[in-house]
Formats: structure tokens, C-alpha cells, sequence
């Protein structure tokens, strides 16, 4: 199973090495990792989606918490929650697809951000099975370059709360 | 008042009461070295090798119950301490190593004799520091302290820039910890507790697994407390001998791979297995899939990560193993159980076990067989020396054949398995216990790994004894070699090479003994213990070819043992 969880750590050095080593060294997944400050400059909140059979989130959750520097964890797997995902694509067209490619960056409420002689830079936001969609019908357009962001996710207001 | 980083170090050790510290100097901890030099009411003990200070240490730690302290240099001095932090981390001993560092402005240039040192302790410390600022060092040392000596205690290394000891600062020592993203869960959940009572009380066999986490959190009084009153039987890991006296008559010794017949057979057939600070490590339960297969289990341990990590739960109880066996005493009070005519059929079944097949040794006439020596080590003291080990053949029959009725009694190293453990531990050992005898049980192989520390031992006066048992072989690789591997023994021959142990320690201004006859053993112990101001290697030339049994082969269930079946002359009479 696919889990997204959120791990809110002590801002210190050292402390993405730690989670990091921590999948690494007990060979668990990690398919994305997202790192940002919260609104407590001494608090960061990371996103990592991991697979693993229940056994495995369970020792995953419970050795992150095991961690020195780490506040709190949550899997979203029992919660509520809005997940977004943000991605960079670089396609070149050939000419005479300029104006469909744009149009399928409006359906998917793109938006251009850079555009060259050859090329446009389109970002798209959403949750993965949007921007998965999206890739896809790009893709015969020529994607010369991409970069995802990884997850990030909240809980939703007014739902049972994390342990 | 200003005072110098290392000065600062200094007081907050003095703060924390420490009063020994294991280490070995160089570039960037010349400052805390000067300070030391004056110091009365701490001791630095210099060591042969940075391995040593911290396997000492960790012997001291084990001994006393006291968090073991060890300064090393960078580079090279810290990149030496590594084995030792494993070993320490993996048995969850409490430590806390200060390794210098080159200043904060070469940090990350390739300095000479820098090493990452937090880096590379990462996995095998429970956390670790680098100081960049002298105005947070008194904090530091006293988080180090206090992360390394609760909740799962564990070793943690501070990294010290050469500038930060050279600096200065206001001296503040922070009375109070308070870790925001650390707090360990000290009391048991009062349902799962009330819910293990009424386990215990519908079993019928029942079994107490008891390991490491018993002596920790110094739960033995309660085991025993809990074991009598409820008649259960109790068998123990490694890391679990002395957590309940192996001489009680519900002892049944050490389980698993090497563990007794009766243990093993008793484990596969109980229906309730109360594990109780243990991690079901692999060398305890064997196959996991076949692992007490009608048994329900409750585990109780203060690292929720131990529990589920290995084998199925029934009932989890996450809490200090001491609190936990408290309340479950109190409920278990309260019941009106008739224990004793509850249990008497199981205990019974465990008597007729213990008679089936004892522990035995093979009894060649002419020829030392090394379960005799611990066996009668075991009699000359009478079951009141420290006994330390290395790792083989050594350390399993020092582990079945020295019974130990308390905690702290038995120091080895059993996750990681480290050779050339045994002997610098017993050093540290002693310090912590100078009126204890202190003896390592100890391999050929095993003691030439960290034999440089006989000069600790001399220069400080220490009795420790080392007990070789001399069978000139790698002999547990050897047994493996010999079972499984068609007798190929590949690598594992020691004796053309091995030095003459007696001329060894006379080297170092030791004493050394030697016995090559059965007969020859009692006088040589005796000799030994006589020796108090020195420590003493005893060369037991010993039959090459005794091996450790029962044996459970690598992946089989833990009632498919392997006996001694060559010539089991010698049977030990298992307490009933
Ligand atoms: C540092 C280290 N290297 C290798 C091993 C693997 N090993 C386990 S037991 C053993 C043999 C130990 O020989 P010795 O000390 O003579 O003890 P014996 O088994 O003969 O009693 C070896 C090599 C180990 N445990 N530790
Ligand atoms: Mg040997």
C-alpha cells in the first residue's frame, strides 16, 4: 500500500540525513520526499510517500517518531486529507501543435511560465492522478525536461484529528 | 565567570557525577586533556587503543548501571570508537563519547584528521551532536546525558570542534531537561495490563521470556516477584542472564540457538509467552513462522519499535519493563487464583524436561574440556564474579554453564557480536566494581583483538582475570565448519600462529598461568583469584574439538536441536 505521511521535525542539522539514513539503512521505499519550513522557523514539515505492506508503515511510523528530532508523525492513510503535487514541463512543440498544446495546458488550468523560441515551460498543480493525466497527453508533444516537487498534503478541517 | 570550553566540559561532567572517563588523546582534545591533568575528582583512564575506552566504557555502564563516558581525537581516534558504538547501541547501553573535531571553519575542507564522525555514528548512536557554539555546550552535554541514560537507553556521541573547547563562555548548567520531541511512555496502559492479568491467569503453560530490558530498567526484583507468585517458569536471552537468578527453581536457563532443551521445548509448547524486554531477535527465536506456534504473546517494552518488529503480538504493552510488572503484580494480587494447582501438571512437565536431557558436556579423560573450566569457575567463586566474555564458543559457555543469580553479573556483547569485547569491558567493569572479581571468559581468537589494553589493566593495578579458553581454532566458525561445511576449515586455524599467552602477560608485567590438565584447572583459578593488584591471563589449553550444544541450525524452528551426541558422560544436573 501507498501512504503519504507527514513527519514534523526539529529544524537542526543534520535532521533530513536522519530521516533519510533511517529508509536507507532499514530498506524502506521512498518514492517522494518534500521538505519546507512551517510557520515555526524551528519547525519543518516533510512529506514522504513510502509503499509497504502495513507491517512495514508501522515500523516506518514508529521508528520516525523513535528519532530524537522528530515532533510528530502522521499517516494520511487514516485521515482526511488534500494532497497536491506540483510539476514543471518543458515541451517542445513542433510548430503546427503550439496552439493544441496550450489548449490542453488550459483544460488542466496550466499555466505557461516561460516560453522560448522552441519551447514552453508549463507548471500544473494538482493532486498525482491530474498531473499523471496530464504528462500523459503531453508526452506525444515532446517533453524535453520535467521536475515534480513530491507531495505535500493536510489534513482537512473539522475531521477526526491525528493521533 | 568566563571559563574555556573544555573547563565548561569538565564541570558539566562533574555535574552529571561522573567520576571515571575512558580515553585516548590527540590534536583537537589537547585542551580538555589539560584540564583534565589537574582534575581530582575525575579520572581519565588512558587506554591502548580509542576501542578499548569505549568498549570499557560500555563495561563500566553494564557494571554500574551508570552512564560510561569516553573522549577519543578526530579523525582516526573517532573512526576507532565505531565498533564500540555499535556494540554499545545495539545493546542498548547508555554512553555518551565526546570526539574532538578540527575547528568549525575547516569543517567539510578535508581538514587533516577530519572525519565526519556524526555521519558515520548516525545509525549507531541513539543521537548524536556536532557543537558549533561554546554557549550551547552545557545544554548539549546535559541532553546527551539524559537521551543516553532513559527510555531505551542507548550510546550518543558529541562532536567537538577544536575552537568550541578552546572558546569561552558564561558556565549556565540547565537544571532541567525538557525535550520536546522526546518522551518516552513510562507507565503501561492500565487496560492492556488488566487484560495481561487475565491472561496470565487463563494459561495454562505459560512461559516469562525475560532479556535485556529487565536489567535496565532493574526489574529483576519485580521478575522475580511476578514469576513466584503466578508460578511461572522463566528463561532468559542473553542480554536476559542475572534479570532472574539462574539458580531458582523456575529458571530454565537461556533460550534459543544455544539455548536448553528445556527452554526451547518449553517456549514451542507454552500457550502464553510473555516476552518482557526483549526484541525476539533472530538468534533467539530461530524460524519465526514456527516460533512458539500455540502460544499467545504479550510483549511488554519501553521502545514501541521492538514491539511487532519480529514476530506477531497478541498484546503489546509499551511502558519501563519495572512500572509494568509493578501494576501487573498489584492486579495480579487481587486475584484469587490457587497458582500453585494451577501450574503444577506445566511445572512438572518442565521437571520431566530438565531430567530428559540436562545440559552435558563431553569427558575426554587427559584432555581440559572447556565447559569444565567455566563450570568450575563457576565453583571457585561461587557465583559471585562479574564474568565478562568475547564472542564464540566462549561467550555461549559462559552464558550455560555460570549460573547468575543477579543482574549486572554478565557482560557480553549480544546484538552486535563483537570479538574483542570481553576484555576491555572487564577493565571497565572493574573500575566500576574494584572489590568484585571481575573475569573474562575469553577465545584465542577473540582476546588478540584488544590484548594492547593488558597495559590499562597493569599500569592501574587492575585483578582482572581473563580465563582463555585456548582450543587454538576460530572455534565457533570452526563448529559450523565442521557441521555444515564437510570439516573445510577454511581460515579458522589459529594455533601455529598464536602467541604463548603466559609470556604475553609477563610482557606486560602481568601474571600468566597455564593449565593442559584437567587437573591442572582448579589450582590455576585458585592462583589466579590469589592475584589482586594485577591482572592475570589463565591459558586453558582446551579440547579442540569440544563444540556448543544443543544447537538450532540457522533457520530451523528452535525444538529442532542438534545434541552432543559423541559422548555425553558428563551430565550437569539442571535446578528443578
Ligand atoms: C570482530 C568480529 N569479527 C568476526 C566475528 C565472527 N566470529 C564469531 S565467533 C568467531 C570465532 C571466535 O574465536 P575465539 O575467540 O577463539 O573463540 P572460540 O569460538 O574459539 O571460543 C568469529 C571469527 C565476530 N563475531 N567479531
Ligand atoms: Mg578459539
Amino acid at each position: 500500500m501507498r501512504h503519504t505521511i507527514s513527519v514534523l521535525v526539529e529544524n537542526k542539522f543534520g535532521v533530513l540525513s536522519r530521516i533519510s539514513g533511517l529508509f536507507s539503512g532499514r530498506g524502506y521505499n521512498i518514492e517522494s520526499l518534500s521538505v519546507g519550513e512551517t510557520i515555526d522557523p524551528a519547525v519543518s514539515v516533510m512529506t514522504i510517500v513510502t509503499t509497504g505492506e502495513d507491517k512495514v508503515i508501522e515500523q516506518i511510523t514508529k521508528q520516525l517518531n523513535k528519532l530524537i528530532d522528530v515532533i510528530k508523525v502522521v499517516d494520511f492513510m487514516e485521515i482526511d486529507h488534500v494532497e497536491r503535487e506540483m510539476v514543471l514541463i518543458k515541451v517542445s512543440p513542433r510548430k503546427e501543435d503550439r496552439i493544441e498544446l496550450l489548449r490542453v495546458a488550459e483544460i488542466f488550468r496550466g499555466r505557461i511560465v516561460d516560453s522560448g523560441l522552441t519551447t514552453f515551460t508549463v507548471e500544473i498543480t494538482g493532486e498525482e492522478k491530474k498531473i499523471e493525466a496530464f504528462i500523459e497527453l503531453v508526452k506525444p508533444f515532446g517533453i524535453k525536461e520535467f521536475v515534480r516537487t513530491g507531495k505535500v498534503a493536510i489534513a482537512r478541517e473539522g475531521v477526526k484529528k491525528a493521533k | 565567570m568566563k571559563k574555556s570550553g573544555a573547563e565548561i566540559l569538565i564541570e558539566c561532567l562533574k555535574k552529571e557525577g561522573v567520576k571515571h572517563i575512558f580515553g585516548y588523546p590527540g590534536g583537537v582534545v589537547l585542551n580538555i586533556f589539560d584540564v583534565l591533568y589537574d582534575e581530582k575528582d575525575l579520572e581519565l583512564i588512558l587506554t591502548r587503543h580509542e576501542q578499548g575506552a569505549i568498549h570499557a566504557a560500555d563495561g563500566y555502564a553494564r557494571a554500574s548501571g551508570k552512564v560510561g563516558v569516553a573522549i577519543v581525537t578526530s579523525g582516526p581516534g573517532a573512526t576507532n570508537t565505531v565498533t564500540g558504538i555499535a556494540t554499545a547501541s545495539m545493546d542498548s547501553i547508555p554512553l555518551v563519547v565526546f570526539s574532538g573535531q578540527v575547528p568549525t571553519m575547516l569543517i567539510g575542507n578535508d581538514a587533516f584528521q577530519e572525519a565526519d564522525i556524526v555521519g558515520i555514528t548516525r545509525p549507531c548512536t541513539k543521537h548524536n551532536f556536532l557543537v558549533k557554539d561554546v554557549k550551547d555546550l552545557a545544554q548539549t552535554v546535559r541532553e546527551a546525558f539524559h537521551i543516553a541514560a532513559t527510555g531505551r537507553p542507548g550510546p550518543v556521541l558529541i562532536d567537538l570542534p577544536k575552537d568550541v573547547t578552546a572558546g569561552s563562555a558564561d558556565f549556565i548548567w540547565p537544571e532541567e531537561v525538557k525535550i520536546r520531541s522526546y518522551n518516552p511512555t513510562y507507565h503501561g496502559n492500565k487496560f492492556m495490563i488488566n487484560q495481561a492479568a487475565q491472561m496470565i491467569a487463563h494459561a495454562k503453560k505459560p512461559v516469562i521470556m525475560a532479556g535485556g530490558g529487565v536489567i535496565l530498567s532493574g526489574a529483576s526484583k519485580e521478575l522475580k516477584e511476578l514469576a513466584e507468585l503466578a508460578k511461572i517458569p522463566v528463561t532468559m536471552t542473553l542480554m536476559g542472564l542475572g534479570g532472574f537468578p539462574g539458580a531458582n527453581k523456575l529458571s530454565m536457563g537461556m533460550l534459543g540457538m544455544h539455548g536448553t532443551y528445556y527452554a526451547n521445548t518449553a517456549v514451542q509448547n507454552s500457550d502464553l509467552l510473555i516476552g518482557i524486554g526483549v526484541r525476539f531477535d533472530d538468534r533467539v527465536t530461530g524460524k519465526t513462522d514456527s516460533f512458539a506456534p500455540l502460544a499467545k504473546i504479550i510483549q511488554v517494552d519501553i521502545d514501541p519499535t521492538s514491539i511487532r518488529k519480529n514476530v506477531r503480538v497478541d498484546l503489546p504493552v509499551v511502558g519501563d519493563v519495572k512500572n509494568v510488572l509493578r501494576d501487573l503484580i498489584k492486579v495480579l494480587k487481587e486475584s484469587k487464583e490457587q497458582w500453585g494447582a494451577i501450574r503444577s501438571s506445566w511445572l512438572k512437565q518442565i521437571d520431566k524436561w530438565k531430567e530428559e536431557r540436562p545440559l552435558t558436556y563431553r569427558a575426554e579423560k587427559n584432555i581440559i574440556e572447556p565447559e569444565f573450566v567455566v563450570e568450575k569457575i563457576y565453583e571457585v567463586t561461587k557465583g559471585d564474579a562479574i564474568i565478562c566474555t568475547e564472542v564464540g564458543q566462549n561467550q555461549m559457555w559462559a552464558a550455560q554453564f555460570y549460573k547468575y543469580d543477579q543482574p549486572r553479573k554478565f557482560i557480553s556483547s549480544g546484538g552486535l557480536g563483537t570479538m574483542g569485547y570481553g576484555f576491555p569491558a572487564a577493565i571497565g567493569a572493574q573500575f566500576a566494581c574494584p572489590d568484585k572479581v571481575v573475569i573474562d571468559i575469553a577465545g584465542d581468537g577473540s582476546i588478540q583483538m584488544n590484548i594492547q589494553e593488558l597495559a590499562t589493566a597493569v599500569i592501574n593495578k587492575l585483578p582482572v582475570k581473563v580465563a582463555i579458553l585456548n582450543n587454538g581454532y576460530l572455534g565457533m566458525v570452526r563448529q559450523w565448519q565442521e557441521l555444515f561445511f564437510k570439516e573445510r576449515y577454511a581460515h579458522t586455524h589459529l594455533e601455529t600462529g598464536n602467541p604463548d599467552f603466559v609470556k604475553v602477560a609477563e610482557a606486560y608485567g602481568a601474571v600468566g598461568l597455564r593449565a593442559t590438565k584437567p587437573e591442572e584447572v582448579v589450582p590455576v583459578i585458585k592462583e589466579a583469584l590469589k592475584v589482586k593488584n594485577r591482572p592475570v591471563f589463565m591459558d586453558f589449553v582446551v579440547d579442540w574439538k569440544a563444540k556448543v550444544f544443543p544447537m538450532v541450525p540457522a533457520g530451523a524452528a528452535i525444538d529442532q536441536m542438534i545434541f552432543n551426541e559423541e559422548k555425553p558422560e558428563k551430565k550437569l544436573k539442571a535446578v528443578k
